[in-house]
């Protein structure tokens, strides 16, 4: 218990500090390095939660793809890493004040609410329904099934940011020579076969 | 798989989307696209006013009189906003084919959104919604303002998403429980978690429907994004989050609405205050509309807080006034067109009364009504809110939407006295629009009519209220 609870620590620790270091580290390259970090320790708290598939899933996903593809982005734009002091300086009272406010408002919270949960039922034991399960098993079995509007919907999300990202990137450029080969090779009605003369030679 | 069958103008509506992206890619002929979206959008309202009543999916997506008839009036709303891309789809910029396509989503998602009885399909509902809006909001590529429209939208539709799973977050792990019914059975009324939970939902709810203190992005994106788009913004997705909020209150926490009267009460002055202030100082019809929708949903949301049947009766009226009202003032912006050129500022229409009679006969009443002097439709939309909050000891509400609404008489007035009384300009040829002026005389009729004929709206808000009370 003390151990699980100290790794729980460790990981929450450095995800919070990596992701203050995403928002105020000058070069954005190691902003998406520490984004990366942050997305690493969340995964071992899914596995402290017996999550493991999840813990998983949020690797391949979000550190393989996601963060990858940041990565690209970041370094194939040109950003200029210098932001001024000043203008960090306007808004950090505004911003400190907004914060204060909330984490007294977490605290309030924290300390008005008894933390002992045990008494709503699926919270003292989540899994009661998947005994002797993976968690893989069990995912597959409510996500093709009690899931399945979700997923779907998820799927039409997904087809809707694809639409959107190539309606407002493509544009169709006019005088662009394209391969087409079918036509580069057809020859029909674009050459003549003539019977030359021998001696007589053809007008071109 | 019987479930899906329940689904079916939602499958019918997706199915027709990617048919129509397929077809979109051969046929270049963007009208043809459109108009076989508002059929399918019309044969969808014949197939939801026909759904059997229904909880399917474990309960999380809930068919019911209610959800019908918020159902109906987005998809009134996509339709207007479809008629209103075709006549200026070439002078904004905006001819894609994928344009009836993503309103088509975006209405999916609205669907999804009135329908949602979970934490789950609330939330997906409302990102399928949200992403298809960032897109239209941004599409006229050519426009620094269309961009930036989008941009800003995006990154506050964000934030407030991120509000919301926060706030879903506190609420799950509080009750345990992601639908909305076994929220209300599971939770521990000592815990201020939960409250925490509710009061960022709302705020994130609020966003989507901006509602002071999260309006700021309304008059940017709404003057930013091509009028069409502006259109629809102010129709249905305002109708989906309202439907949305009143059932995630009503549904999870309707015993407990002591602690969340205050959160709207507070919303909805700020908001009836603010737009009637703000909105005077305008000088784009499009901003000037966006604060317009932005006090309207203060005014509506004073049926949300009585939290009784006539509130939630007067809320229903209010919003299909709303929407007829939006639906005559987006095709009269629109019809503000010369020589393939669009006006905006509400300069550009002084002395349209000597060139456009009739019309402008239409606008002055439809200005009136949006003021809410009687004895047009709009004077009875808050006429029923107001009775609705007296009734429930909320005087006070009444009180401030009422000196709200006298405010806001300044800036709808203004728009007749320019329009009549300064000096003359040329002739809009926009008014010879056929799409157009199908919605603009439809609309005004039927904001003339309503007092003459009040039972059908009535009797439908009668109707949907039955799910709740």
């Amino acid at each position: 218990m003390t151990i699980s609870l100290l790794t729980f620590y460790l990981f929450s620790a450095v995800i919070l500090l990596s992701s203050l270091m995403v928002i105020s580290a000058k070069n954005p390259v190691h902003s998406v390095l520490f984004l990366i970090l942050s997305f690493l320790n969340a995964a071992g708290i899914f596995v402290i939660l017996h999550a493991e598939f999840l813990a998983m899933i949020l690797i391949i996903v979000y550190v393989g793809a996601v963060a990858v593809l940041f990565l690209f982005v970041v370094m194939m734009l040109d950003i200029k890493s210098s932001i001024s002091k000043e203008n960090i300086l306007q808004y950090m009272p505004i911003g400190l004040l907004v914060g204060l406010v909330f984490i007294a408002e977490l605290v309030i919270v924290l300390i008005n609410t008894k933390l002992d949960l045990t008494s709503i039922q699926i919270l003292s034991n989540p899994m009661s329904n998947f005994v002797g399960q993976s968690n893989t098993e069990a995912i597959g079995s409510v996500l093709y099934t009690n899931y399945i509007l979700y997923f779907q919907l998820s799927g039409i999300i997904l087809l809707v940011a694809m639409i959107g990202s190539i309606v407002l990137t493509l544009r169709e450029r006019e005088g662009v020579k394209r391969q087409i080969i079918s036509e580069q090779l057809d020859r029909r009605g674009k050459i003549d076969l003539v019977d030359v003369k021998s001696g007589e030679g053809i007008d071109v | 798989m019987e479930n899906f069958l329940y689904l079916l103008p939602e499958v019918f509506l997706f199915v027709v989307a990617t048919i129509l992206l397929i077809l979109g890619l051969f046929i270049k002929n963007i009208r043809l696209i459109n108009n076989l979206s508002i059929i399918s959008l019309l044969i969808g309202l014949i197939l939801i006013i026909n759904q059997p009543y229904q909880s399917i999916f474990d309960n999380s997506y809930v068919i019911d009189e209610f959800s019908t008839v918020f159902k109906s009036m987005i998809l009134i709303g996509s339709i207007a906003s479809l008629m209103m891309f075709i006549s200026s789809k070439e002078d904004l910029h905006i001819d894609f084919y994928e344009f009836p396509i993503l309103i088509i989503f975006a209405t999916l998602g609205m669907m999804v959104m009135v329908s949602s009885n979970d934490l789950l399909s609330m939330f997906i509902g409302l990102e399928l919604q949200s992403l298809s809006l960032y897109v239209l909001a941004a599409l006229n590529r050519n426009s620094l303002l269309s961009s930036e429209a989008g941009i800003k939208y995006f990154i506050l539709g964000a934030l407030s998403s991120g509000l919301l799973l926060f706030g879903i977050s506190y609420i799950y792990g509080f009750s345990g429980n992601t639908n909305f019914n076994l929220i209300a059975v599971n939770y521990d009324t000592e815990s201020l978690g939960l409250l925490l939970g509710i009061v960022f939902v709302s705020a994130g709810l609020a966003f989507k429907i901006s509602a002071v203190p999260f309006h700021m992005w309304t008059p940017d994106v709404y003057q930013g994004a091509p009028t069409p788009i502006t259109g629809f913004f102010a129709l249905a997705p305002k109708v989906a989050a309202m439907g949305l909020l009143v059932r995630f209150l009503l549904n999870s926490f309707g015993e407990i609405y002591l602690d969340w009267q205050q959160i709207i009460f507070f919303i909805s002055i700020a908001s009836m205050a603010f737009a009637a202030f703000a909105a005077i100082a305008q000088k784009n019809i499009k901003r000037l509309m966006a604060y317009s929708s932005i006090g309207h949903i203060g005014f509506a949301l004073i049926g949300v807080a009585c939290v009784s049947s006539e509130g939630l009766r007067s809320l229903v009226i209010y919003l299909m006034i709303y929407l007829i009202m939006n639906i005559a003032a987006f095709s009269f912006i629109l019809s503000l067109k010369r020589n393939d050129a669009y006006f905006e500022n509400i300069s550009d229409m002084s002395g349209m009364y000597k060139n456009h009679p009739f019309s402008t006969i239409l606008i002055a009443l439809l200005m009136f009504s949006l003021a809410g002097i009687p004895p047009l439709a709009g004077f009875f939309g808050k006429f029923y809110i107001f009775v609705a909050a007296i009734e429930s000891n909320m005087t006070f509400l009444a009180v401030i939407g009422i000196i709200a609404s006298v405010i806001s008489a300044f800036y709808y007035l203004r728009i007749v006295k320019i329009i009549y009384f300064d000096e003359p300009k040329d002739e809009f040829d926009g008014f010879s629009i056929r799409s157009l002026n199908i919605l603009f005389y439809t609309s005004s009729f039927l904001i003339i009519a309503f007092f003459i004929y009040p039972v059908p709206v009535l009797s439908v808000a009668e109707y949907a209220v039955r799910s709740f009370f």
